[in-house]
């Protein structure tokens, strides 16, 4: 369910790092408490995020939850699709529907974010 | 993404589902029409409780003293008087169904109910397409019984109780006498000596001691919430579900009439009302009666595609169909003329309670109305949001969802009278950036007959 090799935060995004690219999105979680997914907002390419910081939105029928992000950096991708088919967060959170690829701006700050089988934990336990 | 439950996010933002415990009647003019709303009002209303937590704890650390028999007589008062908002969420007799079915439950006015089931669009979708059902075992309900009924009911809500037929239903208002919402509710005329009053769930105590308040009639009220469970069956397909389950003819009922009879072997009152803008109806049941009527229901409707639908669907549906929810179109500080309620207010009845208001309010003229709107720009204006003109704040959303149904972003929002006409450009504040969006007729949707 929650792949080995990504990074997971306490609000429920996860990252992806590949030599100095981070990418972002939410967990599977995250889609399941928000249901129906309908609008997403993102920041621009070249945006500058810090970690922990809030950097846009994920709306469901019911509910505007925002988004932090797990590392520090600069925007190079934004998942352009999600304007348009939002739902695909509900169907593929870790996979097609990532929502920001980020420069890495220090690559040490993973190392503070959980592992998978410490998410899978966290999870349980916040129910 | 917030740590706590999603339904209970950032304050600032979104909580349509938040039932508000209204402050005591503010007056009807505290909100100014044209400048910037009190920011108060945009925030949703939190519940105000006690943890029992803090009242142990500080019975605990502070042992009493001897001869302080006034303190611990003062700290028991003081027990007992926050014991409504210490005690654990109420549940309905389906409680343990929602949660069978794998329900998200969230916390509704000190109500422990479903927000959802398998997902708040395809819910929506079932009981516009076929037919869903609701607990809605959470609205109190009030009787109204005596030979003076008729007149206590009738100085207590706005509409004309003394055109209402034995077996007829109508919508109506509770008011302050400032003319601003006590609750909106149901009225049905059970008999000429006895009328039955659905209400909100988490306003039923207030209403009830409203109308204890002002009954100097010979008629007894009572607080008959416990008495009932309650289901909607709602959907083209509902009567064709119920029908199944009753000798009673159904399409003998008329739209806001209702009758009574037996559904499943139990004793139900039977209307054909709604919340959703489809057809369908509200069942009365004794609350042992509920598991299995609901479990019957889910049976008789499979042939359908019925589907349990939860509050959020509920407010999707409601939302479309244009109907007011109390604690977001309407309350205390709201008159029914500036909701757009003016057709269940009668002031040529003969008094009631809050008519005097409005007829001032008619004389010099409404300030503010609720419009419809849809979004232009990209995003959805929710719940609290500010509404602009021409870049000027000028009002605030009520109620803003996706429209499943429609495919779009709509709302309800409150403007100055003169700007709330229908084709007006207006700017819904999204985060702090305007967002184009245009009043519409409301409602949105309209079931084809």
């Amino acid at each position: 369910m929650y792949p080995e090799n990504f990074r997971y935060t306490k609000e429920h995004e996860w990252v992806l790092v590949e030599g100095d690219t981070a990418t972002v999105g939410i967990t599977d979680h995250a889609q399941r408490e928000l249901g129906d997914i309908v609008y997403v907002d993102l920041p621009k390419v070249g945006a500058r995020l810090e970690q922990g910081a809030s950097f846009g939105s994920v709306e469901s029928v019911k509910a505007v939850s925002d988004v932090y992000s797990p590392v520090s950096g600069e925007v190079t991708g934004v998942n352009a699709a999600l304007a348009d088919t939002p739902e695909a967060l509900n169907q593929d959170p870790h996979g097609a529907a990532w929502l920001v690829k980020l420069k890495l701006a220090n690559p040490a700050e993973v190392e503070g974010l959980m592992s998978a089988a410490d998410y899978v934990v966290y999870v349980g336990a916040e129910k | 993404m917030p740590n706590e439950a999603i339904f209970r996010s950032n304050p600032n933002r979104t909580q349509s589902l938040t039932l508000s415990k209204t402050n005591p009647c503010p007056p009807l003019d505290s909100r100014a029409s044209r400048a910037a709303i009190p920011s108060r009002l945009h925030q949703p209303a939190r519940r105000f409780t006690l943890r029992p937590a803090a009242l142990c704890a500080r019975k605990r650390t502070a042992p009493l003293p001897r001869h302080r028999w006034f303190d611990t007589l003062v700290s028991v008062l003081l027990a007992w008087v926050f014991m409504p908002d210490v005690q654990p969420l109420r549940v309905t007799p389906l409680n343990s169904v929602h949660r069978a079915l794998g329900a998200k439950m969230v916390d509704f006015g000190g109500w422990d109910m479903p927000v959802q089931y398998t997902g708040i669009i395809d819910e929506h979708n079932a009981v516009r397409r076929a037919v869903g059902i609701f607990d809605v075992s959470h609205m109190g309900e009030i009787e109204i019984r005596g030979p003076e009924a008729a007149k206590l009911t009738g100085y207590v809500t706005t509409n004309a109780v003394a055109r209402l037929q034995i077996g007829q239903a109508h919508y109506s208002g509770l008011l302050y006498d400032h003319g601003g919402f006590v609750d909106d509710i149901l009225v049905h005329k059970v008999a000429e000596d006895h009328y039955f009053l659905c209400v909100n769930a988490s306003n039923q105590d207030k209403d009830f001691e409203h109308i204890r308040s002002q009954n100097r009639f010979d008629a007894t009220v009572e607080n008959a919430g416990g008495r009932y469970a309650q289901i909607a069956v709602q959907g083209p397909r509902a009567q064709a579900t119920l029908q199944k389950l009753t000798p009673v003819d159904l399409s003998a009922i008329r739209y806001y009439w209702f009758t009574h009879g037996e559904i499943s072997g139990a004793h139900a009152r039977i209307a054909r009302t709604g919340y959703t803008g489809e057809d369908g109806y509200e069942i009365y049941i004794p609350p042992a009666d509920a598991a299995r009527l609901w479990n019957d229901l889910m049976r008789a409707g499979a042939e359908f595609g019925i589907q349990p639908a939860g509050l959020g669907a509920r407010n999707t549906l409601r939302l479309e169909a244009g109907m007011a929810l109390y604690g977001h179109e309407i309350d205390a500080s709201i008159s029914p003329l500036e909701a757009g309620l003016g057709w269940i207010v009668k002031l040529d009845k003969g008094d009631f309670v809050g008519r005097g208001a409005l007829v001032k309010q008619k004389e010099s003229g409404l300030r503010r109305k609720l419009a419809g709107f849809e979004m232009r720009g990209r995003g959805i204006g929710r719940d609290g949001y500010e509404v602009l003109l021409n870049g000027v704040p000028a009002g605030w959303v009520t109620s803003g969802s996706p429209s499943p149904t429609l495919n779009k972003n709509i709302g309800l929002c409150y403007l100055p009278a003169e700007e709330a006409q229908p084709g007006k450009s207006i700017q819904i504040a999204i985060r702090n950036q305007p967002v184009d969006a245009v009043t519409v007729e409301t409602p949105f949707y309209r079931r084809a007959k």
